[in-house]
C-alpha cells in the first residue's frame, strides 16, 4: 500500500514538497496598471514601470493584496498583517528590473494547510509553509529568429502567489492529490484559475530519498517548471528512482536544479548548487512594509465561499453520500452547485450516481464541462422525478437521458413523444404475459415444476413484448402469480 | 527684502523672489528674463554646467508664462529660469545621469518633481552636469566631463570642483546662470555643492518630494531639493517641488505647508543644538570659528543654542557606505542594454551585458556597484547590509533624542573648502569624508539646509547646516534667513569679475 522504491540494498521512502507559482486573478499587474489580459500582442501590456525605465517606482496593487489573503484564509493559514516586499537580484533578459520583486522573510501568509482526497476516499493533511507574492518574468522566446532571443514582457509584472508546501508528502499519488486540491480550492475562491497548459499555475518539485526507517532527511533536488498533474507524478517517481541508484552506487545526491523531460521521462541537471545564482535578497526601499489590520481580513473572510473541504462535510452529512462521491462532486464549485440543484428535495445519493456516473461520463465523451451541460440541473432533477414517481423505469430513463444528452430536449416531452411511459396498466401487462405463456408452455411447464430461475426470462421476455415500458415490478408480480399461483 | 526700487541692472543678479516680482509687476518680461539668463549661459561653457541646453524650449516655456502672467492664470513660478539636474527624467529632452550608459536616452516620461515646476511656471534652461549616477562629491566622475566651480582661492586660478553630485546646478545657481536649479541628496548631493559654490541648498525631509522619474541611486536616501541664492527662493522652489505622490509608495502623505510664510526671521527662544561629536580633533579651526560665530548669529536673533550628542555619529559614513551602495548594486541592475541606452553586443548574453556595463559605467560607479553587491552577498549580508540597517535605525534614534531638547541642530556642512580639480585624491575614503557632516541627516531622513555663512581666509565659500525634525523644513528655513540675514554673504564668485559682471 505504501508507496516505496525498491532498490538493491533495500526499500527507499521518496519524500516530496512542492512549490507552487499561481498566477493571482487580478486586472492589473503586482505594481502596475498594466493589464494582465492572456494572449495579447508581444509587448502591448507593459507599463514604464514593467519595462524598468529609469525613475519608474512600484506601487502596490491592493486586489492582490487581498487574492493572497484570501488564499491564506482559504488555507487556513496564518494571515500576517505586516509583510516585506525584497529584491531578488539576477540578471536575465526578460527580468527588466534586474531583481524579482518578491517576499523573502517576512511573507504575507504563514502556516497552513491542505487536506488531500486521494482516491481510495480517505483524506491525508499536508503542511503549507507559506504564501507569498512576488512578479512574475517576462518570456524569452528563442525560437522565433536565427540568432536572436525575442523578449515579451506582457507577463512581466504579474502578480504570483508562491505557495510552499512542507515535505509531507510520500508518494507521486500524494503530489498529484496536492496539486488538484489546490487548483480546486484557487478556483473555489477566484483567485487563480489553475491553468496548468497556459501556465498559471506551474510547479516545482523537491524531491529526496532515504532508506525506509530513516528519519533525518537527505539532499533534495528541485525539479523546475513542471507544467501538468501527470508529469508532476511522472517527474517525482524519475528523480526518486535516478536519486536511489545515485545512493546505492556509493555516490551522494548533490543539491541542484533538475529540469523534466517528459518525452524521455528522465530528469536532467539544469545548474548546481556551485552555480546556483546569491539572489542577494534585501528590503525592496521602494515598498514600505505591507501592512493592514484584522477588519481587513475580516472583510475578505466574509466574501469567502463555502470551501470543499466544508462541502464535503455537509455533503456527507446532508445528502448520506460516501466520502469519495462528494469529494468527486466538490472538486469544483459548478459540478457541487449542479449536484445540489439536482439534489434538493430529492434522494441525494441516486442524484449522485446519476451526475457521477452518468452526466459526468456522458459529458467527458462529448467534451462538455459541467458549465456548458446541454442537460441542466433541473431537467435531469425531473428525469430522477419520473423515475421515483414511476412514470418510467431506470432502463428508460437512461435512454432518455441519452437523449437528452444529445438534444438538450425536457424529460417529460421526450418521454410524451416518444411514448416511453412505463406501462402500469395490469391489463395490458396481464395480456402480454398471457401471450408469452401460450406461446412457451414448456417453458412454462418449468418453472410451475419448480425452476424458478427461469422466471426471470419470462420477465425479459415480457418486457420485450411491451417495448420495455411495462413496469418491471408489476411484470415480475404478475408472472408469480400467474406460473407459481401465488 | 523684496524691493525692486533698486532692480540690479542685469537680470540674471536679481534672485528668485525678486525677478518674481518683477514679471508680476510687468517690470520685464519672461522672454527679457530667460534670454539674459540664456545669454550669460552661453558665456559660461567653461564651467560644463550644463550637459543639455535646452534653449528653445526655454523661449517656448517663456512665451506662454507671458501669455499666463498677461492672463493672471500664472503660476507661483511663472517665467522662472532654472536648471534641472541631469538625473531627472524631462519629457523629450534627453536624460543621461551623466553616464555613458543612459547616453542618447529620451524619456517620454516626466518625473512628477519636474512636471510640477512646470506646472507652477517655471522655465527650463537645460540639464545640468553631475557626478554620474549622483555617486561623487566632486562632480569629476561625469561621463560629460567635471563642471567647474565658478569660485576661486584668492590669489591663484587653480581650477575647483564645485562639489557633487549636483556640481552643475550649484556652479549654475552661484554663476547666475539660472535663478534656481534642482538637485538631489543622496548623503549631501545637495547640501556640499551648495556649501562649496556659496549658494543655498535644500535636502527636503525623505518623502517631502516624489522620487517618480528620479534615476534612482539610493532609494532609501534619494530626495529632491532646490539649490538658490536665497533662503527665501529656496522656500519658493520648495513649495512647488513638494507634494504627496501616490506613484512613489514612500512619498509622504503629508500637506505642503506655505513655506514663504514661516519666514518671520523671528527666532526668539528657539532652541539650538550643536552637536559635540561634529567638533572632531582634527576639524579645521576655520571652520570651527565659523559654526562658533554662525552660533552667535543665532543666540544675538534670540535662541537659546545648547551643546548636544549624537553619539553614533561616527559610524555614519560607514554605514552609508554599505546601504547606499547596496541599493545602487540593485537600482543600475536595469541598465543592462537589453531595453534602452547603450547596448555592446556580445556573443551571448552575459557577454553583451559584461561588454555593455563596462563600457557603460565608470569606475566609480563600477567601484559602488562592486562594494554594494559584496555587501548583500550571502555570507556577508548579516555582518554589513543588516548591521548597516540597525546602525542606521541607531542614528536615527540619536537624532530623536536630541530633538526632545532642541528645535534644529547647527553644523558645518562640510570639513573643508571647495578642493582642486586637479588635486589627486587616490583614495576614495578621502573624497567620501566629505560627506561626514551630512549623510547622518541622510540616514535619518531629516531635512538639511546648507547656507554660505562667510569666506576661509583663502577667499573660498564656507557653509553651515541646519538640521530640523521630520517634516519641518519651515524652522530650518526660518533659522536659516536669520543666519543668512545676520552673515550678510555678498560675496561673489571670481567668475562673475572674469567674465565682466562684478
Amino acid at each position: 500500500m505504501t508507496y516505496r522504491i525498491q532498490g538493491e540494498t533495500g526499500s527507499w521512502e521518496v519524500v516530496i514538497g512542492l512549490e507552487v507559482h499561481a498566477q493571482v486573478i487580478s486586472a492589473s499587474k503586482l505594481f502596475s496598471g498594466a493589464s494582465t489580459t492572456f494572449g495579447a500582442e508581444p509587448n502591448t501590456q507593459v507599463s514604464l514601470v514593467d519595462a524598468a525605465l529609469p525613475g519608474m517606482l512600484p506601487v502596490i496593487n491592493g486586489v492582490c493584496v487581498e487574492q493572497a489573503v484570501r488564499t491564506g484564509l482559504a488555507l487556513r493559514a496564518k494571515i500576517n498583517h505586516r509583510s516585506i516586499f525584497a529584491r531578488k537580484n539576477y540578471f536575465y533578459a526578460d527580468l527588466p528590473q534586474g531583481y524579482q520583486i518578491s517576499q523573502y522573510e517576512q511573507p504575507i501568509v504563514g502556516e497552513g494547510k491542505l487536506v488531500l482526497d486521494m482516491p481510495d476516499g480517505s483524506s491525508r493533511t499536508v503542511g503549507i509553509e507559506r504564501l507569498h507574492l512576488e512578479q512574475d518574468a517576462g518570456k524569452s522566446m528563442h525560437d522565433q529568429h536565427p540568432t536572436r532571443s525575442l523578449i515579451d514582457l506582457n507577463r512581466a509584472g504579474v502578480a504570483l502567489m508562491e505557495i510552499v508546501s512542507r515535505p509531507d508528502m510520500r508518494e507521486p499519488e500524494e503530489a498529484g492529490a496536492y496539486l488538484r486540491k489546490l487548483r480546486s480550492i484557487l478556483r473555489y475562491i477566484g483567485t487563480c484559475d489553475g491553468n496548468m497548459e497556459e501556465g498559471s499555475m506551474r510547479c516545482d518539485v523537491n524531491v529526496s530519498v532515504r532508506p525506509e526507517g530513516e528519519t533525518e532527511l537527505r539532499t533534495r533536488c528541485e525539479v523546475k517548471n513542471v507544467n501538468s498533474v501527470r508529469f508532476v507524478m511522472q517527474a517525482i517517481e524519475a528523480e526518486a528512482s535516478r536519486q536511489v541508484q545515485v545512493w546505492e552506487s556509493g555516490a551522494e545526491v548533490k543539491q541542484e536544479t533538475r529540469l523534466f523531460d517528459p518525452s524521455k521521462g528522465e530528469t536532467r541537471s539544469m545548474r548546481s548548487k556551485e552555480h546556483a545564482h546569491d539572489y542577494r535578497y534585501f528590503p525592496d526601499p521602494d515598498l514600505l512594509p505591507l501592512e493592514f489590520d484584522e477588519d481587513f481580513v475580516d472583510r475578505v473572510r466574509q466574501s469567502l465561499p463555502e470551501l470543499p473541504d466544508d462541502k464535503k462535510e455537509r455533503f456527507i452529512t446532508d445528502y448520506g453520500l460516501t466520502p469519495y462521491d462528494a469529494s468527486v462532486l466538490v472538486v469544483d464549485r459548478e459540478s457541487a452547485d449542479y449536484f445540489e440543484a439536482v439534489a434538493q428535495g430529492r434522494d441525494g445519493k441516486t442524484a449522485a450516481n446519476w451526475v457521477i456516473n452518468n452526466l459526468f461520463g456522458a459529458l467527458a465523451k462529448a467534451g462538455h464541462s459541467v458549465a456548458d451541460s446541454p442537460v441542466s440541473a433541473a431537467a435531469l432533477g425531473k428525469l430522477l422525478d419520473l423515475m421515483a414517481s414511476d412514470v418510467i423505469n431506470g432502463r428508460i430513463a437512461k435512454d432518455v437521458f441519452d437523449v437528452m444528452i444529445g438534444t438538450g430536449g425536457d424529460p417529460e416531452a421526450i418521454v410524451e413523444e416518444r411514448g416511453l411511459r412505463q406501462v402500469t396498466d395490469t391489463g395490458a401487462i396481464e395480456a402480454a404475459i398471457d401471450a408469452v405463456i401460450a406461446a412457451n408452455p414448456g417453458k412454462a411447464d418449468e418453472v410451475r415444476g419448480g425452476k424458478e430461475k427461469l422466471l426471470g426470462w419470462f420477465v425479459g421476455q415480457v418486457m420485450k413484448a411491451t417495448g420495455g415500458k411495462a413496469n418491471p415490478g408489476l411484470v415480475n408480480d404478475i408472472l408469480k402469480s400467474r406460473l407459481l399461483g401465488g | 527684502m523684496e524691493s525692486t526700487s533698486s532692480l540690479p541692472a542685469d537680470l540674471t543678479d536679481l534672485t528668485l523672489v525678486q525677478a518674481r516680482s518683477g514679471l508680476e509687476q510687468g517690470t520685464f518680461s519672461p522672454t527679457e528674463l530667460v534670454q539674459a539668463h540664456l545669454d550669460r549661459l552661453e558665456k559660461a561653457d567653461a564651467l560644463n554646467a550644463f550637459i543639455t541646453k535646452t534653449p528653445d524650449l526655454a523661449l517656448a516655456q517663456a512665451e506662454r508664462a507671458e501669455k499666463r502672467l498677461r492672463d493672471r492664470t500664472h503660476g507661483p513660478l511663472e517665467g522662472i529660469p532654472l536648471g534641472i539636474k541631469d538625473l531627472f527624467c524631462t519629457e523629450g529632452v534627453e536624460t543621461t545621469a551623466a553616464s555613458r550608459i543612459l547616453k542618447g536616452f529620451i524619456p517620454p516620461y516626466e518625473s512628477t518633481v519636474t512636471d510640477k515646476l512646470f506646472q507652477a511656471g517655471a522655465v527650463m534652461l537645460g540639464k545640468t552636469n553631475l557626478d554620474e549616477f549622483a555617486m561623487g562629491s566632486s562632480n569629476k566622475t561625469s561621463a560629460a566631463g567635471p563642471c567647474l566651480n565658478p569660485w576661486r582661492r584668492a590669489g591663484d586660478d587653480e581650477a575647483l570642483v564645485p562639489g557633487g553630485s549636483s556640481g552643475g546646478s550649484a556652479s549654475a545657481v552661484s554663476a547666475r546662470l539660472v535663478l534656481g536649479a534642482t538637485g538631489t541628496d543622496t548623503g549631501g548631493s545637495i547640501r556640499q555643492p551648495a556649501a562649496f559654490c556659496g549658494i543655498v541648498g535644500l535636502k527636503p525631509t525623505y518623502g517631502r518630494c516624489s522620487r517618480w522619474g528620479i534615476v534612482a541611486f539610493a532609494s532609501s536616501l534619494d530626495q529632491a531639493g532646490p539649490m538658490t541664492r536665497t533662503v527665501h527662493d529656496a522656500a519658493v522652489m520648495l513649495r512647488a517641488m513638494a507634494g504627496h505622490d501616490p506613484r512613489d509608495s514612500t512619498s509622504a502623505p503629508v500637506e505642503v505647508p506655505n513655506y514663504e510664510a514661516a519666514l518671520t526671521g523671528d527666532i526668539r527662544g528657539l532652541r539650538v543644538g550643536l552637536p559635540r561629536e561634529y567638533r572632531p580633533d582634527g576639524l579645521d579651526p576655520e571652520m570651527a570659528a565659523l559654526w562658533d560665530k554662525g552660533a552667535q548669529m543665532l543666540r544675538d536673533a534670540g535662541a537659546e543654542v545648547v551643546e548636544v550628542s549624537l553619539p553614533h555619529t561616527r559610524y555614519a559614513l560607514a554605514t552609508y557606505y554599505i546601504v547606499a551602495p547596496a541599493e545602487a548594486s540593485s537600482n543600475l541592475a536595469r541598465y543592462d542594454g537589453v531595453r534602452y541606452g547603450l547596448r555592446v553586443e556580445g556573443a551571448s548574453l552575459d557577454e553583451m551585458y559584461c561588454k555593455t556595463r563596462a563600457a557603460g559605467f565608470g569606475s566609480e560607479v563600477r567601484r559602488r556597484i562592486l562594494i554594494g553587491t559584496y555587501a548583500l552577498s550571502a555570507g556577508y549580508y548579516d555582518a554589513y547590509y543588516l548591521k548597516a540597517q540597525r546602525v542606521r535605525a541607531r542614528i536615527a534614534d540619536d537624532f530623536r533624542q536630541a530633538f526632545r531638547d532642541v528645535d534644529v541642530l547647527l553644523t558645518p556642512t562640510t570639513p573643508t573648502a571647495a578642493f582642486g580639480l586637479n588635486e589627486t585624491i587616490d583614495d576614495p575614503i578621502t573624497m567620501y569624508l566629505n560627506d561626514v557632516f551630512t549623510v547622518p541627516t541622510s540616514l535619518a531622513g531629516l531635512p538639511g539646509l546648507s547656507i554660505p555663512v562667510g569666506l576661509s581666509s583663502k577667499g573660498l565659500p564656507i557653509g553651515l547646516q541646519l538640521i530640523g525634525r521630520h517634516f519641518d523644513e519651515e524652522t530650518v528655513l526660518n533659522a536659516g534667513l536669520v543666519l543668512e540675514r545676520a552673515a550678510a554673504f555678498t560675496h561673489r564668485p571670481a567668475f562673475l569679475t572674469d567674465t565682466g559682471e562684478a
